[in-house]
């Protein structure tokens, strides 16, 4: 390890531990390639393998292994592969377990245009902010009479403030230019309305930063018809859930679109959010772009710009140079082929 | 949280030789949808869903503008509608797109029954669109409403 002397301050040379839980199906072949380009990309970085399999605790209740929270809670920042979705009843899902215990409460999709991997869009650079502890995804339903079910849509203006403000806080650290609230308050007066006036509260203390609100259906509208004109996007998380998935859809899907989770006290999950595809687990055939981007999101998020830039940039140089691609991006290339081709784009680098 | 995708079968068989398939909303239709919209057939949702899929498809073929709607109601009620808006910079130049309007006037022609004249106008809009020499602003060309309206006229008095 690189030991810093104790009278220089350069967090850059210190190495920093981060959790990795590799997850399953093609989650252990694509967090190798992550951690092999890292290696040649001279991060510091050192990795804390952990499993997040759900136990049952004491008095039965359902958690992530000690070990893996303990990790979390120390490191505070992890990369997380594809998880399946356990069959068993009463399993509870992964995702929404790992989301209770570390309050993640925001859902941050940076969707950015790949060169050398066409869509019918180009020129696509915007950020989805999706509020993700409460709103439609409350759980709370009760059938009032047979035949008639209610939902309860929950808005709080705890959730709301800390939502708006990481928005306005994201854009200002990132260079964003403005911040548009995306909402339905004219049919859903009072919680998109509160939800909507914390986002205007938030708005007056970063002046730097512009504000606009749209309704979501015109978002949708629009945003098919031309993606360019969108910049940080923040909304609760029912329409986060939607739009997160769409605008993925404009770059080019799951595969290539890096996710990150922000919780309460500095903790940070940067995850791929494509499925586990047993199909290809195990072949070297998976892509490992979507974990790598997420990897880099995770290394702008703890200040180590020039590491993410590098990786970034050796990745979209190999996609764009489209000489050395997964079957999914349009070539014929390995797992291994592929991640060896952006390592030597480093490596020329130097 | 489920979307029903229903695929059609033809008017003749019964209704349960429909194959219904259930899928989940998360995993299969915004993103594909705009990855290739050509895999979707009828829709079928709950109202805020509808509410924002329904504007997003309007998207993918050009926008409100060129969008028909309709609804259908009790007792055999239907209203077929434009749902863009009045358009006030604009009103009274005769420089308005009908088309919106004029194809939801052919789907209430459809529901009446009207095939045939359906079927007529709605070939006359498309093939005066697909001509590119009169079209109003929004799509594109300089001529007025009331230009791309006899286009359309014009073009049915030739078919006959």
């Amino acid at each position: 390890s690189i030991l810093c002397n104790k009278t220089c301050v350069c967090p850059a040379s210190q190495i920093q531990t981060v959790t990795l839980i590799p997850g399953d199906g093609i989650g252990p072949e694509i967090s190798n390639a992550v951690m092999k380009i890292f290696e040649a990309a001279k991060a510091p970085i050192r990795w804390e393998e952990r499993n997040v399999t759900a136990i049952r605790g004491p008095g039965g209740k359902w958690m992530i292994p000690p070990d893996a929270k303990e990790s979390m809670d120390k490191n505070k920042i992890g990369l997380k592969g594809p998880l399946k979705t356990p069959i068993a009843a009463g399993h509870p899902s992964m995702n929404l377990l790992l989301r209770k215990t570390f309050d993640l409460y925001a859902n941050v999709r940076p969707c950015v245009s790949i060169e050398g991997y066409q869509t019918p869009y180009t020129d696509v650079n915007l950020v989805t902010i999706r509020e993700n502890t409460e709103g439609e995804y409350s759980g709370i339903e009760h059938v009032i009479v047979d035949g008639v079910v209610q939902s309860i849509k929950l808005i709080t203006e705890q959730a709301s403030k800390r939502i708006a403000e990481y928005a306005f806080e994201y854009a200002r650290n990132n260079q964003r230019a403005s911040v548009t609230a995306v909402h339905k308050a004219n049919i859903m007066r009072m919680s998109d309305g509160l939800f909507l006036r914390k986002c205007r509260e938030a708005a007056e203390k970063y002046k730097d930063v512009k504000f606009t609100e749209m309704y979501l259906d015109t978002v949708c509208l629009n945003m098919v018809q031309d993606p360019t004109q969108f910049d940080v996007l923040v909304m609760p998380n029912l329409y986060g859930d939607i739009l997160s998935d769409l605008c993925a859809g404009l770059i080019g899907g799951l595969g290539v679109t890096p996710s990150g989770n922000i919780g309460a006290n500095g903790v940070a999950i940067f995850e791929s959010v494509h499925g586990t595809a047993p199909d290809i687990a195990g072949k070297d055939l998976a892509n490992p772009t979507a974990l790598l981007l997420s990897a880099v999101m995770m290394l702008r998020h703890m200040g180590l710009h020039g590491h993410a830039k590098k990786i970034e940039s050796a990745c979209f140089d190999t996609i764009r140079d489209r000489k050395v691609l997964t079957k999914d991006l349009g070539g014929n290339s390995k797992c291994s082929e592929f991640t060896e081709a952006i390592c030597q784009r480093m490596k020329d680098m130097d | 949280m489920v979307l029903y995708r229903v695929l059609s079968s033809s008017p003749n068989k019964p209704a349960n030789a429909l194959q219904s398939t259930l899928l989940n909303m998360q995993e299969t239709i915004r993103e594909p949808m705009v990855q290739d919209p050509t895999q979707f057939d009828v829709l079928v949702m709950p109202n805020l869903y509808g509410d924002i899929l329904s504007d997003l498809c309007a998207g993918l073929i050009g926008g409100l503008g060129v969008t028909p709607s309709g609804n259908i109601g009790a007792n055999g009620v239907a209203i077929f509608e434009s749902v863009h808006g009045t358009a006030p910079d604009i009103a009274g130049k005769d420089l308005a797109n009908p088309t919106a309007l004029l194809l939801s006037a052919v789907m209430m022609l459809r529901h009446m029954g009207l095939h045939g004249h359906a079927k007529k106008i709605e070939s006359a809009c498309f093939d005066t669109i697909r001509d590119r020499k009169v079209l109003t602003k929004d799509l594109g060309g300089n001529s007025k409403c009331s230009e791309f309206t006899e286009a359309i006229c014009q073009r049915m008095k030739d078919m006959d």
